[in-house]
């Protein structure tokens, strides 16, 4: 018998885990002298208070969906990767090679042929952490981190050298026009709907179609099936004839996979060319939305979509008031805190609190 | 390269591998008795705040380090609360603390002194001033010998010194003391521990805060010592690399100042040159600057040398009831 019904665990303590995060910041607030509601408020309306805050919203969204789906594919084979941002600068990297360096005719053969570039990239970089990780047993967190370092020292190097565009600037040349994605400004045009100019494009329906894909190959295919069973119990699954080594390799090349697809909205999608930096801490973001979702696409999809919203608030916040953006980043923090961290304070008094509803049952239903 | 030149980047090594090493022997205490940290480039970062907040205020840099090691180990315990205390998981609670500190740092910051997220330049008593070592300038003209006891060994602040101090004192607590020998234990079999009839939690907690303690020295040399105030980030991986060095130190005090030396020397001499001609061969700074990790990740790897983490890293412990 679980301690806690379904719901509970998949909505209650979530959402007591973010209401302790959002007090907290509240008091952050208030502290540094503004009212935590009306700061509320003006993040609200920011964030889908017009089609600019919702593009904008649902930009940053979509790069969390990728990131975090990354984390949570990971998490399912009970391997933390926390290489989310060095995957997703390599994956920036293999869509910024792949539209500059073959002559597409139009996007719609571009987003695939970048999509595959960005993958690759992505997935290239988590395979050594994971090779070294299911042969080795180097602990895939250190090597995971260590390999965010490098990729950034990578990207830097490649940017002052072979792919410098001529200029000051450490970045590549801009990319060819057949490459720029169609926003939603574009979409929504065709039907004949206002809609501000935002970089939100068509990589959004992509990262939709990510979260369906996971969720067919984690609960709908025997791979999946596999992930989970080892990332249940190590032994369990040696036992059923799964191989450790190819679930690790596998779970990792999908996760690195993911995280690199960010480059087609970040890269292909807003810049349209190759910076020091385009992932701005969204690998990382990955790990509060993953931990938020429980690792689950339709989770993922909406705590990506929470975040997103954060991140334009706090946009917007700066903005309007004296709270610097970071206030995004202390939220964020203590999103990580209470859902990851400290879960087992909101959860034992829960559990402890049905237990004891369960031990009255009701006369004429029979105990389970 | 001539000789002043080598003195100047040992030097420079020196001081770039102080918050290296206090940070590195700060994660040892705390990994030995069984708590990963990946939250050192937090502590360091809201101590650095901290002390460079205070001594701007008081203009006593003593107060200054008082308050970094106060608000670092403050972080210690919220570590200890979740990673002992509510059993959660330790790398998800170290990288939420990073970003707490990376954000609440940049707030304060704005609130107090409105500057874009760091604190007004430190001056005079704000700031840890060099100490010259007795004879320093007297053996100033001495050939060879000179240089090195002037520049490279007289002539830091005083955390410096403290940092190479706290390498002896480290070994010596965890090696030679009933305690240090305890706290190991911890880290290799709680269960036997706890069935001594010592506690598991008050030794774990009290890692916590020694690595705590710790990284406030770090994050106050680093604002108050080797920079003139705080900015947004200013540890800028460092925790990592801390990390880093003690992975490649094998969680052994000697190795660690070993480890933390050699990253402050790639560090010394890619702040030094663009590029690095090694017989021919031309190596980008941005190398160097990935040497240390590319270096950790063959260690782990494994194919230089083995590092075997302590036994029970990374699990809290339940008692068996």
């Amino acid at each position: 018998m679980d301690k806690l019904p379904r719901w509970a665990d998949v909505a209650l303590i979530p959402v007591v885990n973010l209401v302790l995060a959002l007090i907290v910041s509240g008091i952050v607030v208030t502290l540094i002298g503004e009212n935590p509601f009306d700061a509320m408020m003006i993040m609200v309306n920011g964030a889908v208070g017009s089609t600019y805050g919702w593009g904008y919203t649902l930009f940053y969204a979509t790069n969390f969906v990728f990131t975090g789906l990354a984390v949570a594919v990971a998490f399912h084979a009970r391997l933390f990767n926390i290489g989310g941002e060095g995957q997703a600068q390599l994956g920036s990297l293999g869509v910024a090679l792949v539209c500059l360096y073959i002559p597409w005719p139009h996007w719609t053969l571009a987003l695939p042929g970048a999509i595959v570039g960005g993958a690759l990239f992505g997935a290239a970089w988590a395979a050594i952490p994971a090779y070294l990780q299911a042969r080795r047993g180097s602990h895939i967190v250190i090597t995971t981190i260590m390999f965010n370092f490098i990729a950034s020292a990578l990207l830097v190097y490649l940017l002052i050298t072979s792919l410098k565009a001529p200029g000051m600037a450490p970045e590549t040349a801009r990319f060819p026009e057949a490459t720029y994605l169609p926003t939603a400004q574009d979409f929504f045009a065709a039907i004949g709907i206002p809609f501000a100019r935002t970089p939100l494009n068509v990589s959004f329906i992509v990262a939709l179609i990510a979260c369906w894909l996971v969720w067919l190959l984690m609960w709908r295919m025997r791979l999946g099936y596999e992930i989970r069973a080892f990332g249940h119990s190590e032994p369990a699954a040696i036992y059923a004839g799964i191989s450790p080594f190819r679930i690790t390799m596998v779970a990792m090349l999908i996760s690195g996979a993911l995280a690199g697809l960010m480059g087609i909205n970040a890269v292909m999608g807003e810049q349209q060319r190759l910076l020091q930096d385009n992932v701005l801490g969204a690998g990382f973001v990955g790990i509060a939305v993953a931990l938020m979702g429980r690792s689950h696409p339709v989770g993922v999809l909406l705590a990506a979509i929470l975040f997103g919203a954060l991140y334009q608030g706090g946009a917007e916040l700066e903005f309007e008031t004296s709270v610097p953006r970071e206030m995004v980043v202390v939220i964020q923090a203590l999103v990580i805190l209470f859902t990851g961290a400290l879960d087992g304070m909101v959860r034992g008094p829960l559990e402890k609190a049905f237990l004891r509803y369960r031990k009255q049952p009701k006369p004429g239903v029979a105990a389970e | 390269m001539d000789f002043l030149t080598v003195v100047q980047i040992l030097d420079s090594t020196v001081r770039l591998a102080t918050p290296l090493l206090l940070a590195c022997l700060a994660g040892l205490f705390s990994e030995r008795a069984g708590v990963v940290d990946i939250g050192l480039e937090g502590k360091m970062l809201i101590a650095a705040f901290f002390s460079a907040a205070v001594a701007y205020s008081t203009g006593s840099v003593w107060l200054g380090l008082l308050a970094g090691v106060a608000a670092s180990m403050v972080f210690g315990v919220i570590h200890g609360l979740a990673s002992i205390t509510f059993r959660g998981d330790q790398l998800i609670s170290g990288v939420a603390l990073n970003f707490l500190a990376s954000g609440m740092t940049v707030l304060i910051a704005q609130d107090w002194f409105a500057q874009g997220g760091r604190t007004p330049a430190l001056d005079g008593a704000a700031r840890f001033s060099s100490i010259d070592l007795p004879g320093a300038g007297a053996l100033r003209d001495v050939p060879f010998i000179g240089p090195i006891y002037d520049d490279l060994i007289s002539g830091h602040t005083i955390l410096v010194y403290v940092a190479v101090l706290m390498v002896p004192l480290s070994w010596y607590v965890l090696f030679r003391t009933r305690f240090g020998l305890r706290l190991r234990a911890v880290g290799e079999n709680p269960g036997a521990v706890d069935t001594a009839g010592i506690s598991v939690v008050r030794l774990r907690y009290s890692a916590v805060l020694i690595c705590g303690f710790l990284c406030g020295l770090a994050g106050a040399y680093l604002a108050t010592g080797l920079a003139a105030g705080f900015v947004k980030d200013m540890t800028a991986g460092r925790g990592y690399i801390a990390l880093a060095a003690l992975i490649f130190a094998k969680w052994r005090p000697w190795y660690a100042l070993g480890a933390c030396l050699l990253f402050g020397l790639l560090e010394s001499i890619g702040n030094r040159y663009q590029s690095l001609d090694l017989l021919g061969l031309q190596i980008p700074s941005q190398f160097m600057q990935a040497l240390p990790y590319i270096l950790t990740v063959v260690i782990l790897a494994g194919f230089v040398g083995k590092a075997t983490p302590p036994r029970a890293g990374g699990t809290p412990y339940v008692k068996e009831k």
